[in-house]
């Protein structure tokens, strides 16, 4: 059942064109070991993307705040992208319009996930600098499809392990956006807006680790 | 892109991505804490109540049972239960329409209007080109939501609902696109607001892997008919049972 449009329906294997080549083979690096480890990364990467507790070791609000830890990150990831990398490549037309709009909404991600894992007990983490492999707008909006369709999975693989339903309805609240947003920009540059068909995969952490790791500096 | 009326054969082959959307500022400046897209959308609850009364149950699987038990589940519809118990559901069957079977078959009734729908608007041949592709796979995707739901529900130990006869209007190529993202957004909103009542963790991952899904046609159909691509800003609203079900009325034939 694939899509009329459909280009490539393996997230985890999305070509980036403009990506540069450098960080398109660390990438590739990355995703062929599941134990490469943690410590291969910068610590803050391995802290922010941790297993959950599993058993009996964390409380169920410490291993919600892991999980929402994880997202900030990549919401952190997402609104840096949006609004300080847009601006340096320089957008216009609808590029430009979507990236303040998803810029802010992004913002207001960081900003609900952050007041989420305080009221959970935890300590938000602070945000990451980030390198993005983008030049122009071409390169820039092939980048936003990753992100966004990165997003999306990561938090429908996440999302099943929240132990509260109330933290699981914020997040249900947020992935609806940026699957809305990865429509849009997928849309834009003449992909499928539906690049999983009618099931969006969910993604593993260290899936997510390979394509939004090499964007994390310390 | 401008979506022309009738069936025009100079209907564009290609969206026009360089057209400004209107990503009104309705996004930006809403309240968080307002009525979301699909309340907006709802008519009086007074078509609730006389939704509910003219259902009636008819049997374990049927539609109007279901919407009679189920919606007693649901933690704002304290009145549908009431309604449910007046209207004598007790021929329905509890593991049809409670728990997470009875959440697969709200899902698989909204999946059923929207396949049907679908279905209806190909038939029209309203569309053509990329705009044409793109709901074709719409309703492809649509289909296979039926198709997995019903397998979820069976593989629960639960029955499925049956399709319920349904009727929407198709009268141009605009109205029809417009009613699109109406009900798009509809079950987004309706799959949001159910992820929280869910118990199983593989159900509930099932549902979150439709639910973007229908959020990507919502905001495909926004871009096609100059609507907000994200109409309740940067925190999608959920929908409650009810809410949904009193939306979905028009459309039960």
């Amino acid at each position: 059942m694939s899509d009329a449009n459909s280009v490539n329906p393996e997230p985890a294997a999305i070509e980036v064109d403009g990506m540069s080549r450098a960080s398109f083979l660390l990438r590739g690096v990355l995703a062929t070991g599941a134990v490469y480890g943690a410590s291969a990364v910068a610590p803050f990467v391995s802290h922010a993307f941790a297993q959950a507790p599993t058993g009996a070791s964390g409380t169920s609000s410490s291993g919600d705040a892991e999980i929402l830890n994880f997202a900030l990150t990549l919401e952190y990831l997402e609104a840096a992208f949006y609004q300080k990398k847009a601006a340096e490549v320089g957008l216009s037309g609808q590029a430009k319009i979507y990236a303040k709009q998803f810029g802010e909404q992004e913002a207001a991600h960081v900003a609900a996930l952050t007041a989420a894992i305080k009221a959970l007990g935890g300590t938000p983490v602070k945000e990451p600098k980030f390198v993005f492999p983008a030049t122009d707008q071409a390169s820039f909006l092939a980048l936003a499809s990753v992100l966004e369709n990165t997003g999306v999975g990561a938090y429908n693989g996440a999302a099943p392990s929240l132990q509260s339903k109330q933290v699981l309805a914020e997040a249900g609240g947020i992935v609806q956006v940026e699957a809305r947003h990865a429509a849009a920009i997928d849309l834009l540059i003449g992909k499928s807006p539906t690049p999983n068909g009618g099931f969006d995969r969910p993604l593993s952490k260290s899936q997510v680790l390979a394509t939004a790791g090499p964007l994390i500096k310390e | 892109m401008p979506v022309e009326s009738g069936r025009d054969s100079r209907v564009p082959t290609q969206i026009d991505t360089s057209m400004s959307v209107d990503v009104s500022a309705q996004d930006e400046t809403q309240h968080p804490q307002s009525s979301g897209i699909v309340e907006r959308l709802v008519r009086d609850d007074s078509d609730r109540k006389r939704f509910l009364k003219v259902v009636g149950a008819s049997g374990a699987a049927s539609f109007g049972a279901f919407v009679l038990a189920a919606c007693g589940s649901s933690s704002k519809s304290s009145t549908a239960s009431t309604a449910a118990t007046s209207a004598g559901a007790s021929n329905t069957s509890s593991t049809s329409t409670t728990g997470d079977i009875g959440i697969l078959n709200y899902a698989l009734t909204l999946e059923y209007l929207e396949s049907e729908f679908y279905r209806k608007v190909l038939a029209a041949n309203l569309f053509s080109g990329k705009v044409g592709a793109l709901l074709k796979s719409f309703a492809q995707q649509e289909q296979s939501h039926v198709v997995a739901l019903k397998a979820a529900v069976a593989k629960l130990g639960g029955t499925p609902v049956v399709k319920p006869a349904s009727k929407f209007p198709i009268e141009s190529a605009k109205q029809v696109a417009n009613l699109a993202y109406t009900v798009e957004n509809l079950g987004a909103a309706a799959y949001l607001g159910q992820a929280a009542h869910i118990q199983s963790p593989e159900v509930l991952a099932s549902a979150l892997a439709i639910h973007s899904v229908e959020a990507r046609h919502a905001a495909t159909l926004g871009t096609l008919v100059e609507k907000s691509i994200t109409p309740d800003g940067a925190f999608a609203k959920p929908a409650e049972m009810s809410t949904v079900l009193t939306a979905v009325k028009p459309f039960l034939a």
